[in-house]
């Protein structure tokens, strides 16, 4: 089972800018190691991130292989209502995790 | 030496070329098509990153752009590019007003000493760019 981590506060009043670090578990396989045998370990990676704020797109990242393992991004958003933030992560072999975060905007 | 056989050792020289690391020119490239016409100025964006890196596995990142991010003037992406890592792109952030701050982070892998650049594409369609040269002791390609 994946493990990710969002970093969100629990409140917040209407207006302030937050901060939110998501980090998922994911080896971030670059596509350039060798396996050992001969050929190249191919190339997994997560290559999106998108955070949904009460369903509106509020951020993405495109991301590639240079991204370290264990993928960290940290971004701002605004606390305009209280609501559910979902975090979704979609890479490569289909691989797709999301999180959720509730909010509650005084 | 007939035309067949010069095909084929161009091929091989680009192909020896790929996982040697990209080069300053396929920086360009993708600067350009970041840019989508607009010159980068240099300002405006600060590019956090270590000078000197121990571990070039995992290399914290942040980037600050100067910005109000009002609807009308605010930082639309924020492009992360390497010099000599096998690829060039690291990351795109897409942001907009209801960011409320264009400041992002994340950590990336460095193959060797290089110039890495932060470019922000605002909302006005202008260009900005902050570049760092980055020294790293132990690279992420040793892992293999």
């Amino acid at each position: 089972m994946t493990r990710a981590i969002v970093f969100a506060p629990k409140s917040a009043r209407r207006g302030d800018v937050i901060e939110i670090r998501a980090t998922i578990q994911h080896p971030m396989e670059t596509g350039y190691r060798w396996d050992g045998k001969g050929g190249l370990v191919g190339r997994d990676i997560v290559s999106r991130l998108e955070c949904r704020y009460e369903g509106e797109l509020v951020f993405a990242v495109d991301l590639w292989q240079a991204i370290a393992a264990n993928p960290m991004v940290s971004f701002f958003t605004i606390a305009t209502t209280s609501g559910t933030l979902e975090l979704k992560w979609t890479g490569d072999h289909g691989f797709a995790h999301t999180e959720t975060a509730a909010l509650t905007v005084e | 030496m007939n035309a067949a056989r010069r095909i084929v050792i161009a091929g091989l020289g680009t192909m020896l070329l790929r996982p040697a690391g990209a080069a300053p020119e396929t920086l360009r490239v993708a600067i350009e098509k970041f840019a989508a016409g607009a010159a980068p100025q240099t300002g405006r964006v600060t590019l956090e990153i270590a000078p000197l890196v121990d571990n070039g596995n995992v290399v914290p990142v942040t980037i600050r752009v100067a910005s109000p991010m009002t609807a009308e003037d605010h930082v639309r992406a924020i492009a992360l590019f390497n010099e000599h890592n096998p690829n060039t792109e690291m990351a795109i952030f897409h942001l907009g007003p209801r960011s409320g701050r264009a400041t992002v982070s994340t950590r990336v892998r460095l193959a060797t000493s290089q110039q890495i650049v932060a470019l922000a594409k605002m909302s006005d369609g202008s260009v900005w760019q902050h570049r760092v040269d980055v020294i790293v002791t132990l690279a992420a390609c040793i892992e293999s």
